[in-house]
């Protein structure tokens, strides 16, 4: 029966067709521009971690005190070296890096190349097990060699390509700056938006790293943050004189895998502040905090407010589809309203009339929901002219897009039609049949 | 016209009525809001800079490996740049307006001032003002003796000799406004941790490189450092700036081909990057704002061919009882003005309380009164574009349908 009603509504669909192309377009336009702006949330907002973001913290500490008019009363969002380094040397989390975003220029070994240049991240050895980066050869380096400031170096597989062309290199050199470095590992594509592990430097939503590099290495090398240093203060000069600074420049990550852990952790925070505040550093209470990975983001605010403004945007205008939707619906049905004092009269119950309306109305919504593939795939493409580069670049149709598509716009329409199909079963037969 | 017998008729098709009403009512609350959103947005895309806009060129190297005397060979660089054809002044800089990577330092009017007042971005580099194009209102502009070295100010910090740091600044209107808000900022002066710089000029304006807060946009000081970090601006001729742009690359791989070209830009790209953001969001806005006047406007022209074919023998009785084509043609259309009237009177209702919303919720300022009108006025205008076909067939309807039998 209900296939019957399908086709029943797949010829009424033909029966006036401007009212039913009025209806299809309203629907597919709402569901496309709902989907579009949804496409761009889902990348911006979406958790980068999911299986370990509540394992990941940033701890943050009030070295800068209470007078500072810039963070408003929060601590800053980076830590010192000097804090980096004794939360290192702590080792209180069961895995923990610091890190800093650096820049090099690479001089290829063939002659006549040109120099270019390279940016990544100096980090430890915990980085790659923590952040659960594929590697296409080799892996990263040991804690040993963070300790021996070894001159070890992760690259991305892009480097690779260019470099070595594309063959295993791990175990030879690349020159980065003016010192050779070892690679012991050769990254597969791995480019993770946001790029939630140094969101305070740069854009959140930028290019692939070319390099990982050991921290220990990097400071030994003086390389400078190629990202935002902020000083409270004019630091003494010098790279040392900066190591030594207020100056917070540096993104700290912990993994606590367990609650103890956590509020172990916690509590070395709160301790080491405590510490630092007895010892002269400071002399006002230091707050600590730290936030997971996924209340970092929000913390942070890496989500441009734009999204969400234009997420509500396009649900209100879905809304607007919506109840067009209910009023040509409404108009289409009752035009029928002769058929179904007939059908009535020969015997058909209300919930049949209810259910053949509903089926027409499914059809309506699958046919929105195609128009609204192809606005939607359009406006994707829109995307790329209006939106950042970066941001474009991840928004893109897949099969979960697609699904949710004409899903979206059959749901919505079946909403739509439960007013107008009941209506439609409200017909009074007898009085269908007089006027006829 | 009378509207009586419309309202009448309305009455008995009150669900229809209603939904007309809600769309038109949801549009107009969101169309308000959007133009709203999209006039705020541009007003920002035009946010003054204070310096020549179309004739500024950013290059910015970095060296490989060691880096020795950076200062005679920056001179070695500018000098050569300034021998280009069509250069009219280049200044090596540490930041530009809109570039994004910043320095800025917390200022006090008084050093035992617990707090810094504000938060302003500092500008160094030699002939800045000149480059930048920006326009001094008042007191003078840096001169020679002004001037300390990069590295010198560095030894200052190391040794606490105070003479080795510059002692004058200048400062935009707006930041002396800020500091001082009822004297002349002339002849004061603001404290960088420490260290006074008096104030002896005044710039109309010159944006930050990077922006928290657009009301503090303007928060910059010019300090007499002298620097030399391979990071240069050239002003010149809108036209020239590509042959310029390209000559000046030339020159400087020349003096130094041990260096990589980190950024290499006209000020309209920097401008346009930095406001990209807005600019999707404009966009998008406004494709959303169309879409869903389109949306309406279908919406109305179903309801309304609906509405004419229900009511052909209405129609056609009132035709044979002697009214005109235009009479039918007018009532149509007073029904639709009638019903996006009320529409509109929700709408704004509506888009008061949508605005209210995103005021506590994004920090958004209110709605202007001003931006009522425009919602009403395009949905009239829609309303009545929409309804004129289905009202016109309505127009055809001949009187004879009145007697026959459906």
């Amino acid at each position: 029966m209900f296939i019957h009603y399908v086709q029943l509504g797949f010829y009424s669909l033909r029966r006036n067709p401007v009212l039913t192309l009025l209806m299809v377009m309203s629907i597919g336009l709402g569901v496309a521009a709902s989907m579009t702006t949804w496409s761009v949330f889902r990348v911006v907002s979406g958790n980068p971690l999911p299986d370990k973001s509540s394992q990941l913290f940033v701890p943050q500490l009030d070295n800068w005190g209470p007078n500072d008019i810039v963070k408003n009363g929060q601590p800053p969002n980076a830590v010192t070296y000097r804090d980096a380094m004794a939360f290192m040397q702590a080792h209180e989390a069961e895995r923990q890096t610091a890190l800093y975003p650096v820049r090099y220029a690479v001089t290829p070994e063939r002659t006549g190349a040109e120099p270019f240049r390279v940016q990544g991240h100096a980090v430890f050895a915990d980085f790659f097990p923590m952040f659960e980066l594929p590697f296409r050869f080799g892996a990263g380096w040991s804690r040993a060699d963070d300790d021996a400031h070894a001159g070890a170096v992760v690259i991305s597989r892009q480097l690779n390509d260019r470099v070595f062309g594309g063959a295993n290199s791990v175990g030879r050199s690349i020159h980065l700056g003016d010192h050779d470095f070892r690679i012991t590992g050769v990254l597969d594509n791995w480019n993770p938006q946001p790029r939630f592990y140094d969101v305070s430097n740069h854009s959140a939503f930028g290019d692939q790293p070319d390099i990982f590099v050991p921290f220990n290495r990097a400071i030994d090398l003086h390389t400078q943050t190629n990202g935002n240093n902020a000083c409270h203060e004019n630091s003494a000069p010098g790279f040392e004189g900066w190591l030594h600074s207020e100056c917070v420049w540096i993104a700290f990550w912990a993994e606590l895998p367990d609650a103890a852990a956590q509020s172990r952790f916690r509590s070395f925070l709160e301790g080491y502040g405590a510490k630092q505040q007895q010892s002269g550093r400071f002399n006002w209470p230091p707050q600590a905090q730290m936030h997971n990975l996924q209340d970092w983001l929000d913390y942070t605010r890496v989500v441009p407010s734009e999204t969400p403004v234009s997420l509500a945007v396009s649900a209100g205008f879905l809304l607007v589809c919506l109840v067009n939707a209910v009023g040509l619906m409404l108009a289409k049905f009752m035009r029928r309203a002769p058929e179904i004092g007939v059908r009535r009269a020969l015997g058909a119950t209300r919930q049949a009339i209810y259910a053949q309306f509903l089926a027409e109305a499914t059809m309506v919504g699958l046919a929105g929901g195609l128009v609204g593939l192809a606005f939607t795939a359009l406006g994707i493409l829109a995307i790329g002219v209006v939106f950042e580069a970066a941001i474009a670049r991840l928004a893109h149709f897949d099969l979960w897009l697609i699904t949710l598509t004409v899903l979206t716009a059959i749901v919505a329409t079946l909403i739509a039609a439960f007013y107008p199909a009941w209506r439609a079963a409200q017909v009074q037969p007898a009085w269908q049949l007089k006027s006829n | 016209m009378d509207i009586l017998p419309i309202l009448t008729t309305l009455r008995r098709h009150k669900i229809t009525a209603f939904l007309v009403i809600l769309e038109i009512a949801l549009t107009c609350a969101i169309i308000c809001n959007a133009v709203f959103l999209i006039s705020q947005r541009i007003e920002r895309i035009h946010m003054p800079s204070g310096v020549a806009e179309h004739e500024l060129i950013q290059i910015e190297l970095a060296s490989i490996g060691a880096k020795a005397d950076e200062f005679a060979r920056a001179q070695e660089d500018l000098a050569a740049i300034r021998q280009i054809p069509g250069v009219t002044q280049v200044a090596s800089v540490a930041q530009v307006p809109f570039g994004s990577s910043s320095n800025n330092a917390g200022i006090r009017i008084d050093p035992n001032q617990p707090k810094s007042m504000i938060d302003a971005s500092t500008y160094y580099g030699e002939n800045l003002i000149e480059t930048y194009g920006a326009r001094l209102i008042a007191g003078r502009n840096l001169r020679a003796d002004d001037y300390r070295s990069m590295d010198a100010v560095m030894e200052g910090v190391r040794s606490g000799d105070t003479k080795l740091f510059p002692a004058t600044a200048i400062i935009t209107q707006s930041m002396a406004k800020r500091l001082w808000p009822d004297q002349d900022a002339l002849g004061k002066s603001i404290y960088i941790g420490k260290i006074p710089l008096q104030v002896v000029g005044i710039l109309e304006n010159l944006v930050r490189p990077s922006i928290e807060d657009d009301s503090t946009a303007n928060y910059s000081a010019v300090i007499p450092i002298k620097l030399a970090q391979g990071q240069y601006v050239i002003r010149t001729a809108p036209g020239d700036r590509e042959r310029v742009l390209k000559i000046a690359l030339e020159k400087l791989k020349q003096n130094n081909p041990h260096r990589i070209v980190v950024q290499k830009r006209t000020w309209d790209e920097i401008r346009g990057n930095f406001f990209q953001n807005d600019r999707s969001m404009t966009g998008l806005l406004i494709g959303v704002c169309v879409a869903l006047l389109l949306v309406t406007a279908l919406g109305i022209v179903g309801l309304g061919s609906f509405w004419v074919a229900q009511r052909r023998r209405m129609i056609g009785v009132r035709r044979a009882l002697g009214a005109t084509r235009h009479d039918i043609l007018h009532y149509f259309q007073t029904e639709n003005f009638l019903l996006a009237t009320i529409g509109i009177a929700l709408g704004m209702v509506l888009a008061y309380g949508i605005n209210l919303f995103l005021m506590t919720k994004y920090e958004l300022p209110r709605l202007p009164a001003t931006y009522f009108p425009i919602g009403a006025i395009a949905l009239w205008i829609i309303g009545q574009l929409a309804v004129l076909g289905p009202a016109m067939r309505a127009s055809m309807v001949p009187p004879v349908v009145a007697t026959r039998s459906v």
